[in-house]
């Protein structure tokens, strides 16, 4: 899994990072946090994206090997949240590349993000 | 000639080294969840992670740099890691009892695939690539002098006598090595080595994944990279065999023999795993000055010690 945090209030940075603790380990589905996007097989992606997030995402997406599941965490992942009415803001990560799963809350708790990211394993 | 073909493809060659490489991985991934108080992944993971990269995802060519080096270098490093597999388990299980001076080539040959990852990294066209190569050129040039003064003393302990076959024999005849005080500093000084030279914490600087986004491998995907994931299976394997042979005395596969010998291997592979949970990582000039001073002034002790029978 490749981490791409957009402009974000870094909360839901945490919220992933919890995931990896011994608490709610998602090792144990197999699931590891790679260093270079050319070695994921799943973009998580939270925060709201700016003007300048944009093109950097999207080359992101470009050098991801398809097949390749995007998740949009968090409020602001998917739709926004309150960063939605700013001057920078560029689109909630759906204008931007396709997604396949949405995680909502701000931020969403480990739990919420270890059962959105099962249904995408049995999909 | 059919035999020969069978070892090298099925046992030890290419399907047993798979499989072997694939359940010592999933050990040390299963060991390092238990230390750290989690579950860790299902049994077959490191092989769903293998076909995965090798039938679903797409290889991605870089932009800059030449391509064909790209691809080609995970073929050489998987075919250095399997043919030294094969030389280093053929005589352990006495198939074949080899050639005279065959610990040399099993050592040349041992350094083949992290000499792939270097031009690898470097044909990919990418700087955060070339310091992952520059820090793994450094890493071999402090590493494997030390490994070579280790296998110069494990020939001096047996009589200079270079055959893998008959240095297991001479430690069935007198005790394994590590009975020695010598043996104990030679056995320090290659777990070491083969931190090292498996990329394991604390040396694992040339892919260093929060620094500089793994380093060496920062540009394979799909397919390339699931042949640099099975060369480094196949050298988690190989190498705590060939210490286990070199050292502690090789494998028998009589009665209680062989439950010694399991366990003998699970506990080099448990040895690594710890030593790769509870340290940091070290920096390059750290690392370098650490095996050139301390490991090599432990082996020559080693070397001296062996010379008077200790």
């Amino acid at each position: 899994m490749f981490h791409f945090g957009g402009a974000s209030c870094n909360n839901c940075d945490i919220e992933i990072l919890d995931c990896l603790t011994p608490r709610y380990d998602i090792e144990r589905f197999g699931m590891q946090l790679v260093g270079s996007i050319r070695h994921a097989d799943v973009l998580l992606v939270n925060g709201s994206i700016n003007l300048k997030d944009k093109n950097r995402l999207l080359e992101i997406y470009k050098q991801a090997p398809k097949p390749i599941i995007v998740v949009a965490i968090g409020a602001c992942g998917c739709t926004g949240g309150i960063f939605a009415e700013g001057n920078t803001f560029a689109g909630p990560v759906d204008k931007i590349i396709p997604v396949d799963a949405y995680i909502p809350g701000c931020p969403p708790k480990p739990e919420a993000i270890i059962a959105g990211l099962v249904k995408l394993l049995e999909k | 000639m059919v035999k020969d073909l069978l070892y090298y493809l099925v046992f030890p060659g290419f399907i047993f080294l798979t499989v072997a490489g694939g359940l010592f991985s999933w050990t040390d991934r299963k060991i390092t969840a238990w230390i750290q108080f989690r579950k860790g992944p299902p049994l077959l993971q490191p092989f769903y992670d293998l076909f995965k990269l090798l039938l679903v995802k797409e290889t991605i060519l870089p932009a800059r740099g030449s391509r064909l080096t790209f691809l080609l270098a995970p073929v050489f490093g998987l075919a250095g890691a399997t043919v030294s597999g094969i030389l280093i388990i053929m005589p352990a299980s006495g198939i074949k009892p080899g050639f005279s001076g065959d610990i040399i080539v099993v050592f040349y040959m041992l350094t083949i695939p992290s000499l792939t990852y270097i031009i690898g990294a470097l044909a990919a066209g990418n700087p955060l690539a070339s310091v992952g190569a520059s820090r793994e050129m450094k890493l071999i040039i402090s590493y494997e002098l030390t490994f070579l003064l280790i296998i110069a003393a494990i020939i001096l302990k047996s009589g200079m006598i270079t055959g893998l076959h008959d240095i297991i024999a001479v430690q069935h005849d007198q005790g394994a090595f590590i009975g020695s005080i010598s043996g104990v500093l030679l056995m320090v000084a290659s777990v070491f080595c083969i931190q090292a030279k498996l990329g394991f914490v604390p040396f694992d600087m040339p892919e260093a994944e929060t620094e500089i986004t793994h380093g060496c491998f920062i540009e394979y995907s799909g397919s390339a990279y699931s042949l640099i994931k099975l060369t480094k299976y196949i050298m988690l394997f190989i190498l705590p065999v060939f210490l286990c042979n070199v050292l502690l005395g090789g494998f028998r596969f009589d009665g209680l023999h062989l439950l010694w010998s399991v366990l003998k291997l699970i506990g080099v592979l448990l040895l690594i795993t710890l030593i790769r949970n509870t340290n940091p990582r070290v920096r390059i000039d750290q690392a370098m000055r650490f095996f050139f001073i301390w490991m090599n002034l432990l082996v020559i002790a080693a070397i001296i010690l062996s010379y008077f029978d200790l």
